[in-house]
């Protein structure tokens, strides 16, 4: 029933003609709407995907580099800043101990001269009380003596010299 | 009885070569196989128009499998056969591919039940294209003289050796592989079709027969239809790699620089 109805078997090795034109046409049809119409797209949209998956990849790794390098930066600023406040610490330091140096050593010139003007006031006051006294002591003497002897030697005081030469005589005296 | 042998004298037994060309449905142009061509070119179609008809970066489901068919073809056989010179040629190896596996899939479609690649025709149609294309791509990058000269002669042979040699380069270069990317693909959709058909009517055959050891031993025929089917499916598939995979290996030795 299902031999061909011309009785005669065809060849399976040799094509139909018909059927190499309806191939050949719907084929082509096939090929030209999908290589037209959607396998570009399919490319186009691979690539995207492609680029969408690498450009993430490449984007998080750019921002790791990014971070990793500000974090770098951070870092050297964070010891630059560090040795910074130490150097300034170091220059306090140098500082305060040269300022105190310097008070020291004014407050030291200060007491110093205060000292040497004592001294010089005190040998000045001195000389001027050992003449007052000079004076004094011979006229409290010359007085004494009056007194004693009874009568006034107010004449002789004139003879001042005498008494100085005295004392002179005495302080030589001392001092030898 | 008598009934039942009367079926069994209508069952084309042993399956022939006639089996393979049921009548016209209107002429010689309105065929089973010419419509079942166009169904095929018709569901292809479809299916990509609708698959690419709103394609997201993410994609949907049946944008996935369209997807996946041409991420076969582009990576696991362009690729892997020509290099990134065979991402250009992906899309007709994914429109080709997909043909084939369609058309040869019909061997099992309950209604089709046979593939259009079961008649010569159709392989001979694809493998003239992919013949074409090759002789045509290799002349276009290296001029006619070199494409010939490259594919004829292997260098650092021996001169009298080229005496041998050239012949068998030239048909296996422009001669067999044509002929047996076509043929290989029609012989086995040939044979395939062939075995279901003498699984399929041999049940009935034997479960026809007289003999009830005949009948019971018919069951194991039924068996092996089945199991030959789920073979088919794999031939569908393997063949349809294989056809494209030699188009592409074939393109890319024209495209390549030395022998």
């Amino acid at each position: 029933m299902f031999i061909a109805a011309e009785g005669v078997e065809h060849n399976p090795i040799l094509p139909l003609w018909q059927e190499l034109v309806v191939g050949t046409i719907s084929f082509a049809l096939l090929c030209f709407v999908l290589l037209k119409f959607v396998l570009p797209r399919m490319e186009a949209m691979y690539q995207a995907r492609v680029d969408a998956i690498e450009g993430g990849l490449k984007r998080a790794e750019a921002a790791q580099a990014e971070a990793n390098q500000l974090l770098e930066q951070y870092r050297t600023q964070l010891a630059e800043v560090r040795n910074e406040a130490a150097r300034i610490r170091d220059d306090a330091r140098a500082d305060a101990e040269g300022i105190r140096q310097d008070i020291l050593a004014k407050a030291r010139e200060e007491s110093d001269r205060i000292i040497a003007a004592g001294k010089e006031q005190l040998a000045a006051e001195r000389a001027t009380i050992a003449r007052e006294l000079r004076t004094e002591v011979g006229t409290i003497a010359v007085e004494l003596a009056s007194k004693i002897v009874g009568e006034s030697l107010a004449d002789e005081a004139r003879r001042k010299g005498t008494v100085d030469r005295f004392l002179s005589s005495l302080e030589s005296a001392g001092a030898r | 009885m008598s009934g039942q042998l009367v079926v069994a004298q209508e069952l084309p037994w042993p399956p022939s070569v006639g089996d393979f060309y049921p009548p016209n449905v209107a002429g010689p142009w309105v065929t089973k196989f010419g419509i079942m061509v166009w169904l095929a070119v018709a569901l292809l179609i479809i299916f990509f128009l609708v698959a690419y008809r709103k394609p997201t970066l993410v994609p949907g489901k049946t944008q996935f499998y369209a997807e996946s068919l041409y991420g076969l073809v582009r990576d696991n056989i362009a690729k892997e056969q020509m290099g990134a010179a065979g991402i250009r040629f992906a899309p007709y190896f994914t429109v080709l591919f997909s043909f084939i596996v369609l058309t040869n899939l019909f061997a099992i479609v309950p209604g089709l039940q046979i593939s259009p690649n079961s008649h010569i025709a159709f392989p001979i149609v694809l493998a003239a294209i992919s013949y074409v294309m090759y002789l045509y791509i290799g002349a276009r990058k290296h001029g006619l003289g070199r494409y010939l000269k490259q594919s004829l002669i292997i260098p650092g042979v021996p001169w009298p050796m080229h005496i041998l040699l050239i012949p068998i380069e030239f048909l296996q270069t422009f001669v067999v592989r044509p002929v047996t990317l076509a043929l290989r693909l029609f012989a086995n959709l040939f044979a395939g079709h062939l075995l279901l058909l003498v699984f399929t009517i041999g049940g009935f055959v034997m479960l026809n027969s007289n003999s009830l050891f005949v009948q019971v031993t018919s069951v194991f025929s039924f068996l092996m239809a089945i199991v030959m089917t789920f073979f088919e499916v794999l031939v569908a598939v393997l063949q349809a790699y294989v056809f494209v995979t030699l188009s592409a290996n074939y393109i890319g030795s024209s495209l390549a620089d030395e022998h």
